[in-house]
C-alpha cells in the first residue's frame, strides 16, 4: 500500500442482506483462504492504504483508506474475482459511502441497527474479529484504528442509551428468556424435546448454548429420537414414557406432529405433586397443540405456545423498532465526533462511480 | 440529652428510605429499571442514620430501644433493612431494595406520625438482664426477617401473575425468577422461625424463673406467632404449602404480627420524656 501525495478518503463499499438476495448472498461470504487473498492483493494496489474486510454470512463490507479512487475500483474487482461474483452485478448491489457517511454505516452497523434482525448481539463481536483480524494482517493504519476504536465504544454507548437490544425477538430466544424469568440458572434445568419439528430442534439448541443443564429428546419412533441425540448429545427417551417420566424434567418443549394432544392435564397434575416446589414450563410450538389448554390452570404449571411466544416477539421486536429513531440520532452525534478527529488525516472523497 | 434529638435522626432515616421509595415508584411508572447502585446507596445512608438514632435511643433509655410502639415499629424497620443489605445484595434481587424502602419508610414515618407511641420512654425496661434484652431483640430482628419474607413473597405474587397471564413487558421485566424468589423465601422462613425459637427460648428460661413476672397474654401471642410461622414451613418442607399460598399466608402472619406488636410492648417502669434527661448517666 503506497502512499501518494493526493488527500487520502476513507470509504466503504460492499453488499449486505439489504441489498441482495439471499442466493447472492451465499456466493458473497468470504471463506478465510479467500479473505486472506484479497489482504494480500490489496497490500499490493497502489493508493490504498488501509483495510479492515467485515465478512458475515449477511454482509460483506470493505472498510479502508485510500488515496485513488481507482484503488477502490481495483479492490473491488478482486473482491468479485475471489468471490465469483460478476463486476457487473455486483454493482447493482454494491453500496458505497465515504468519510462520515462510512462512519456512520460502520457505527450502525456495530450497533446492530442495520442487521437482519435489529440489535441483535452478534454483529458486535463479528466487526471486532474484523478488525483484529486486520490489526493481524497490519493492514489498518492511523485512520482505521481510530474509527474502529471509537465505534466500538460509540456502539456500546447506543446499546446501552437505546432500549435496541432489550428483549428477544425471534421465538425460540423469547422461550429461553422465559426460562430464565422462571428457574433463574439455567444451568440446573433439565429440559425435553418431544418431538422432532424443526422450530422444536431450534429451540432445543437455543436452551444448549444458553447452558441447560440436560437435555432429553422423545419422539414417535425411537430411531428418529436417538438420531436428534446423537447430534445434540443428549439421551433419548422412548415416547411411551414421556408422561410417567414428566416429574423428571424442567421445561418440555413440544413439537411433535400429533393430531391430538399428547401432555394432559392428569399427567401434569400427577408430576406437579412429585414435585410440589418445582414448576414445569411447558414451549407448546405444536399446531395443533401438544399440551391440554387447561395444563395452564395447574398452579405450577406455565404454558406457552407459538402464538404467545410469537406475540412476545412481536412485542419486543416494535419496542426495538420504536427505539431505532434515537439510535440513529446517537449513531449520527457519535459518527460526526469521529469524523472530527479522522477528517485532518483522511478528508478526501471517493467519486461515485 | 433533648429527646427530640432521636427523633430528628429518625425523621432523617425515614426521609431516606421515602426517598428510595420515590425513587422506585418513579421507575414503575415509567416501566424502566432503577438504578440499583442509587438505591443501595440510599438505603445504605438510611441504614446509617437509623442506626445512629437508635444508638442515641438506647443510650437514653440504657439499653435495647424495644420500651414502647414507637421504638418496635423503629427496631423492625431497621432489622428489615439490615436483612436486606446481606440478602438483596448476596442474591441481587431486583425490585427488593424499592420494596424495602416501602417497609422501611412505612414503619418508621408511621411510628413518627404518631406522637402517642412514643409519650412513654421506658428506662432501662429489661432491668438490667442482659438476657432479656437478648430475648426481646432476637425477637424483633426475626420480625424484620418475616418482614422481608413478606416483601419476598409479594414479589413472587407478582412474578406468578406476570407469568400466568403472559406479561412480561414494563416492571414485571425487572422481577427475579419465580424459582429464586421461592427459595430465598424458603430461607428467610427457616432464619425468621429458628431465630424467634431461639428468641422464645430464652425468654422461656427466664420465665421458668419467674413466672409471676412475664405477661401472660405476650408469651400466647408471641408464641402464637411462632406456631403459625413454624407450621408454614412445616407445610412447606412437606410440599403441603407452596407458591402462591405459602406467599399468601407469609404477607397475612406477617400483618398480623406487626398487629400484635401492641400486646407484647414491655410493661415497665415509666418515665415521661421531660423526665429523660434527668436519668441519663
Amino acid at each position: 500500500m503506497s502512499s501518494p501525495d493526493v488527500s487520502p478518503a476513507l470509504f466503504v463499499v460492499g453488499a449486505s442482506h439489504q441489498t441482495t438476495p439471499i442466493d447472492l448472498r451465499e456466493r458473497l461470504a468470504l471463506t478465510p483462504e479467500k479473505l486472506a487473498q484479497l489482504h494480500d492483493a490489496a497490500s499490493r494496489l497502489a493508493g490504498l492504504r488501509e483495510l479492515a474486510v467485515v465478512n458475515t454470512c449477511n454482509r460483506v463490507e470493505l472498510y479502508g483508506v485510500a488515496t485513488d479512487a481507482n484503488a477502490v475500483a481495483a479492490l473491488e474487482q478482486e473482491f468479485c474475482r475471489l468471490s465469483g461474483l460478476d463486476p457487473a452485478t455486483f454493482a447493482t448491489i454494491r453500496r458505497l459511502a465515504d468519510g462520515s457517511d462510512a462512519i456512520r454505516h460502520l457505527v450502525a452497523v456495530a450497533s446492530g441497527l442495520e442487521s437482519q434482525m435489529l440489535g441483535e448481539n452478534e454483529i458486535f463481536g463479528q466487526v471486532k474479529s474484523a478488525y483484529e483480524g486486520a490489526q493481524q494482517r497490519r493492514s489498518v493504519g492511523p485512520v482505521l484504528n481510530r474509527v474502529f476504536q471509537k465505534a466500538f465504544q460509540s456502539a456500546k454507548h447506543v446499546r446501552t442509551q437505546t432500549a435496541i437490544t432489550v428483549g428477544q425477538v425471534s421465538v425460540a430466544n423469547v422461550a429461553v428468556e422465559l426460562a430464565g424469568t422462571i428457574f433463574g440458572d439455567l444451568s440446573a434445568t433439565r429440559v425435553m424435546l418431544l418431538g422432532a419439528g424443526d422450530i422444536g430442534e431450534k429451540t432445543a439448541r437455543a436452551f444448549q448454548s444458553r447452558g441447560a443443564g440436560s437435555l432429553t429428546v422423545a419422539s414417535r419412533t425411537l430411531a428418529r429420537a436417538l438420531e436428534l441425540a446423537t447430534e445434540f448429545g443428549a439421551v433419548a427417551l422412548p415416547f411411551e414414557q414421556v408422561g410417567q417420566r414428566l416429574h423428571e424434567f424442567d421445561i418440555l418443549v413440544c413439537s411433535t406432529a400429533a393430531p391430538h394432544a399428547v401432555i394432559t392435564h392428569e399427567a401434569v397434575a400427577t408430576a406437579l405433586r412429585r414435585r410440589p416446589a418445582h414448576p414445569l414450563f411447558f414451549i407448546d410450538l405444536a399446531l395443533p397443540r401438544d399440551v391440554e389448554p387447561d395444563v395452564a390452570t395447574l398452579e405450577n404449571a406455565f404454558v406457552y405456545n407459538l402464538d404467545d411466544l410469537a406475540r412476545i416477539a412481536e412485542h419486543n421486536r416494535a419496542a426495538r423498532e420504536a427505539e431505532v429513531a434515537k439510535a440513529l440520532a446517537l449513531v449520527g452525534e457519535r459518527a460526526d465526533s469521529i469524523w472530527r478527529q479522522v477528517a485532518p488525516q483522511a478528508s478526501g472523497r471517493i467519486e461515485p462511480r | 440529652m433533648d429527646p427530640s434529638i432521636d427523633r430528628f435522626w429518625f425523621w432523617l432515616a425515614g426521609a431516606c428510605y421515602f426517598a428510595g421509595l420515590a425513587l422506585g415508584t418513579s421507575a414503575v411508572l415509567r416501566r424502566r429499571a432503577h438504578s440499583r447502585g442509587i438505591m443501595n446507596a440510599i438505603v445504605v445512608v438510611g441504614y446509617m442514620l437509623h442506626t445512629y438514632a437508635l444508638y442515641l435511643r438506647g443510650v437514653e433509655v440504657r439499653g435495647c430501644p424495644l420500651g414502647n410502639q414507637f421504638e418496635i415499629f423503629q427496631f423492625t424497620a431497621w432489622s428489615a433493612t439490615s436483612l436486606y443489605l446481606v440478602v438483596g445484595t448476596t442474591f441481587r434481587i431486583s425490585l427488593l431494595g424499592y420494596f424495602t424502602s416501602m417497609l422501611s419508610a412505612a414503619l418508621t414515618l408511621l411510628s413518627l406520625s404518631v406522637p402517642a407511641w412514643d409519650a412513654e420512654h421506658r428506662i432501662n425496661v429489661f432491668g438490667g438482664n442482659a438476657w432479656i434484652e437478648f430475648h426481646a431483640a432476637l425477637a424483633l430482628f426475626s420480625y424484620g426477617v418475616f418482614g422481608l419474607l413478606s416483601l419476598t413473597s409479594i414479589l413472587f405474587l407478582l412474578r406468578h401473575f406476570s407469568l400466568k397471564n403472559k406479561r412480561l413487558d414494563g416492571t414485571f421485566a425487572f422481577l427475579p425468577s419465580i424459582v429464586d424468589l421461592d427459595q430465598i423465601g424458603h430461607r428467610l422462613l427457616i432464619t425468621g422461625v429458628v431465630l424467634l425459637a431461639t428468641s422464645l427460648l430464652v425468654g422461656a428460661s427466664w420465665w421458668m424463673r419467674n413466672p409471676g413476672g412475664v405477661n401472660p397474654v405476650k408469651i400466647a401471642v408471641t408464641a402464637s406467632i411462632w406456631i403459625a410461622y413454624a407450621v408454614a414451613l412445616t407445610l412447606r418442607l412437606r410440599g403441603r404449602l407452596q407458591g402462591k399460598r405459602l406467599a399468601k399466608a407469609c404477607i397475612v402472619l406477617f400483618a398480623v404480627a406487626l398487629l400484635s406488636l401492641s400486646l407484647i410492648t414491655p410493661r415497665r417502669p415509666v418515665s415521661g420524656p421531660a423526665s429523660v434527661p434527668s436519668q441519663q448517666p
